[in-house]
């Protein structure tokens, strides 16, 4: 880890932890569709289980959004993208500070919503329970590095709140399957999720290359 | 280059009307399947043209990030969305079919979901073209071209996990086909083809002059802010 990510990303939490901006927004969002699923729904606990780990991933998925967006509209204000830009600082650890960021943000987010999603749907994990952390940070991964590197793209468009769900939502559906499948087959113990956390791996490892090889075209695009 | 335009449109032309009877009145009926089974010689050719058309544009989004080049990124512009165009032909194909002889109208099969993730990935990158302006366009929509072709192969085994329903490809698969079927097919996509070249290629004309009008009228009124009044 070079200076300048570590410098980046202690700004960042810095900002995060004194306004807790997108935590509390995160937080509450992904509380809103826990209970809107919830009474919507009305799950057996049998259900749940079959159901649970779609629900939490695609909770997660639409909650990150809120960090991601955020991630670079910060950087705006005063100009300090573009001295970024013309400084010669290595855009990747940029790249990879911001990424670290928001993969802090969306681990605390899902280690505050779990025990709640636990609650509402009685949940009892009947498989291997030491491999959902595993899938969580892989997943939190294959979510938040493209999303940061689509947060990035979508900076130069119109409406660029729109602009990245839009963008990140197709891409992602494999990691998200890969998500949702490992998941399911640890709370129903049915199958094993060995096949979908090596996806989810390569999944992490080819598109975190792809956007360490692209940011700085990116970053630098006029 | 010019001549060749009228030539290509009439070759293509002849060519569908003479596809549309192979494939409505010549071709032999199915005998399991019936006349449903015609809307066989529409929906693979539209699929390949549409993976053709979609390689050409990784393949021109490519070569823009590597050369910068004008006219790489217009041709990624244009199979991008002539392709779009016969992937949703493809994807309106198949469950007409599929209605009658699985009775349901869509499953998430291998080639199904395949398609229709690559469909949702390249109207992503139209709406990036379309909502993001000024010089960054032609590079932003190339480095998502990347990241889609690079998703390809992650959608291909996630969906490959599951059991594949669709029918085995009829060509270097384990299917076996009719001969007067496979030429009736085969003309098919020959037609498909041409109309898609046709097409791309008004698509880029028309993109040539837009970019030629926009440069003028650039000039123009910078010429005009110079010149005192």
């Amino acid at each position: 880890m070079t200076g300048l990510t570590r410098a980046t990303l202690i700004k960042d939490l810095r900002l995060e932890w004194r306004s807790k901006d997108a935590i509390n927004s995160m937080l509450f969002f992904s509380l809103l569709v826990v209970v809107i699923f919830s009474f919507s729904f009305d799950p057996t606990a049998e259900e749940s289980r079959q159901i649970a780990g779609g629900l939490v991933w695609v909770a997660f998925l639409f909650a990150a959004v809120v960090a991601l967006n955020q991630t670079w509209a910060r950087e705006l204000r005063n100009q300090v993208l573009d001295a970024y830009r013309v400084s010669p600082a290595s855009p990747n650890s940029l790249f990879l500070a911001k990424a670290f960021g928001n993969f802090i943000f969306v681990t605390v987010l899902e280690a505050l919503m779990t025990p709640l999603f636990i609650v509402f749907y009685n949940l009892r994990t009947l498989g291997p329970a030491w491999q959902l952390p595993i899938v969580a940070m892989l997943g939190t991964w294959a979510l938040v590095v493209n999303g940061t590197f689509f947060a990035a793209m979508s900076l130069r468009t119109r409406s660029r709140e729109i602009m990245l769900p839009l963008l990140l939502f197709p891409i992602s559906i494999p990691a998200l399957l890969a998500m949702v499948e490992a998941t399911t087959s640890i709370l129903t113990g049915e199958y094993s999720a060995k096949f979908w956390i090596v996806l989810l791996v390569a999944y992490d490892l080819m598109f975190t290359m792809a956007s360490l090889m692209l940011f700085g075209s990116v970053l630098h695009a006029e | 280059m010019k001549r060749v335009f009228p030539i290509l449109a009439i070759v293509t032309a002849v060519l569908l009307i003479y596809a549309m009877h192979q494939a409505l009145v010549v071709a032999p009926t199915e005998r399991t399947m019936g006349d449903v089974q015609r809307i066989f010689y529409y929906h693979v050719p539209s699929a390949w043209t549409a993976f053709i058309l979609f390689s050409i544009n990784f393949v021109a989004s490519i070569i823009y990030l590597a050369r910068r080049n004008a006219k790489a990124d217009m041709i990624a512009l244009t199979t991008a969305e002539v392709g779009v165009v016969f992937c949703t032909v493809v994807l309106v194909t198949g469950p007409i079919w599929a209605r009658p002889v699985w009775g349901i109208w869509w499953t998430w099969d291998l080639r199904l979901t395949l398609t229709l993730v690559l469909w949702l990935i390249y109207v992503s990158y139209l709406i990036l073209r379309k909502f993001s302006s000024g010089g960054q366009t032609p590079l932003l929509a190339a480095v998502l071209a990347v990241f889609g072709a690079l998703d390809v192969p992650l959608v291909y085994f996630s969906i490959w996990f599951f059991r594949t329903q669709h029918p085995q490809p009829v060509i270097g698969g384990g299917g076996s086909i009719d001969p007067r079927m496979l030429h009736v097919l085969l003309i098919n996509w020959l037609a498909f083809s041409c109309f898609a070249a046709l097409v791309c290629w008004s698509r880029y004309r028309f993109e040539v002059m837009r970019r030629e009008v926009d440069e003028l009228q650039a000039l123009g009124s910078m010429m005009e802010a110079r010149s005192p009044r």
